[in-house]
C-alpha cells in the first residue's frame, strides 16, 4: 500500500467512527434535556415560553458537539490536507 | 463535489477572486437594504399602516421581545445589532428555495466573520455597560483562578458560535445534493422543507446566543435594578415611540 491508499483507508475509517461515536453522548444529552422540558411543560404549561427558550439555547449547546464531529468528518473526507499534500508531491513527480 | 459555495468561482483575474460566498452575499445585502429602503421610504402612524409596514413592525416587534425576554434591559440599543444578524442569517437559508442559490451561511468565512462581529461587540457593550474596570472585573468573577477559564470560554463559544452554524447549513446543502443522486424527485423536496425549518432555528439560536453573551457581559446588578424598576411587557410608547 503506498502513501494515498493508508491515508484514504484511514480517514474513511475515522470520518466513520467520529460520526458514529461522536452523535451518541449529544443524543442522549439531547434526549433528556427534551424529556426534561416537557415534563415540566406539562407540569407548568405557563411558564412554557421560558421553558422553550432555555431549551432551544441548550439543545444548540449540546448539538454543537455532534457538530464539531461532523464537520471533522466531512474535512477528513472531502478536505483532507495529507491526502492533498501526497497527491500534489505524487503528480509533480 | 462542492464542501460549500466558496468554491463557485463566477469570475477569477489573477489574485482578485469572485466566489459564490461573496457574490450570494452582494445579493443578499442588496435585497436585505434595497427592499427596507422601499418599505421605510413612506411610514405612516396611521390607526392601519400598509401592508408592507405591518411586516416590518411585525419583525421588528418580536426581535425586540425575544431580546428582552434573553434579560437584556433595554432592547432598543441593541436590536439594530442582533436585529441585522438574525435577518442575515434568516434570509440566507430562506432564500434556498430559489433554485441556483448556495447560502453564504455554509462558508465558514461567512459564520466566523458573523461570530467575530459578536466576539468584538460583547467587549464592547460590556465596558459601555459596566466601565472598562468594572468589565474586565467579571473575568475574575467567583475566585481569580477562573481567569484563564475566562478567557478561553470566550475564544471557544465564538468558535462554537461559527462552526455550529456552518455546520447546520453546510450539511444540510450537502444532503439535498447527496440525496439528489440517490433518489431524485420527491425526497430533496422533503428535507429542503426541513432545511428552512433548521435554518430559521439557527438564525433564532445564532441571534439569543449573541444576546445571552451581551446581557452576561453588562452588569448583573445593574440588570436587576433595571429589572425591578421598568415593566417587562412591552406597552405601545415603546413600540411606536
Amino acid at each position: 500500500m503506498d502513501n494515498t491508499t493508508v491515508i484514504a483507508v484511514a480517514s474513511i475509517v475515522t470520518a466513520g467512527f467520529t460520526i458514529s461515536i461522536g452523535c451518541i453522548a449529544p443524543a442522549l444529552g439531547e434526549g433528556k434535556a427534551v424529556a426534561t422540558a416537557l415534563s415540566s411543560m406539562a407540569q407548568q404549561p405557563d411558564a412554557a415560553p421560558t421553558i422553550t427558550r432555555t431549551l432551544f439555547v441548550g439543545l444548540a449547546m449540546i448539538e454543537s458537539l455532534a457538530i464539531y464531529c461532523f464537520v471533522v468528518s466531512m474535512i477528513l473526507i472531502f478536505a483532507n490536507p495529507f491526502w492533498n499534500h501526497f497527491l500534489t508531491q505524487a503528480t509533480t513527480k | 463535489m462542492r464542501l460549500s459555495a466558496d468554491e463557485l468561482i463566477f469570475w477569477q483575474h489573477g489574485f482578485l477572486k469572485l466566489n459564490g460566498t461573496i457574490v450570494f452575499t452582494w445579493a443578499l445585502m442588496f435585497v436585505l437594504v434595497g427592499g427596507s429602503m422601499l418599505l421605510t421610504r413612506k411610514l405612516s402612524s396611521k390607526p392601519q399602516p400598509s401592508r408592507w409596514q405591518s411586516l416590518l413592525e411585525i419583525i421588528v416587534t418580536a426581535i425586540e421581545q425575544q431580546i428582552g425576554d434573553v434579560g437584556l434591559p433595554q432592547p432598543k440599543k441593541y436590536l439594530p445589532f442582533l436585529g441585522t444578524l438574525f435577518l442575515f442569517v434568516a434570509t440566507a437559508s430562506l432564500f434556498t428555495v430559489i433554485p441556483g442559490y448556495e447560502p453564504p451561511t455554509g462558508s465558514l468565512s461567512t459564520t466566523a466573520a458573523l461570530a467575530l462581529c459578536v466576539f468584538v461587540a460583547v467587549p464592547l457593550f460590556g465596558i459601555e455597560g459596566q466601565g472598562f474596570s468594572g468589565y474586565l472585573k467579571s473575568y475574575l468573577e467567583p475566585t481569580v483562578i477562573m481567569l484563564p477559564f475566562n478567557v478561553i470560554s470566550e475564544i471557544s463559544r465564538t468558535l462554537a458560535l461559527a462552526v455550529r452554524l456552518f455546520g447546520n447549513m453546510m450539511s444540510g446543502a450537502m444532503i439535498i445534493s447527496i440525496l439528489l443522486t440517490i433518489t431524485p424527485f420527491i425526497f430533496p423536496v422533503v428535507m429542503t422543507a426541513l432545511g428552512l425549518l433548521t435554518g430559521m432555528v439557527q438564525a433564532y439560536i445564532f441571534t439569543v446566543l449573541a444576546a445571552v453573551y451581551i446581557a452576561a457581559a453588562t452588569s448583573s446588578r445593574e440588570r436587576k435594578e433595571r429589572a425591578s424598576t421598568q415593566p417587562s411587557s412591552i406597552t405601545p410608547e415603546r413600540i411606536y415611540g
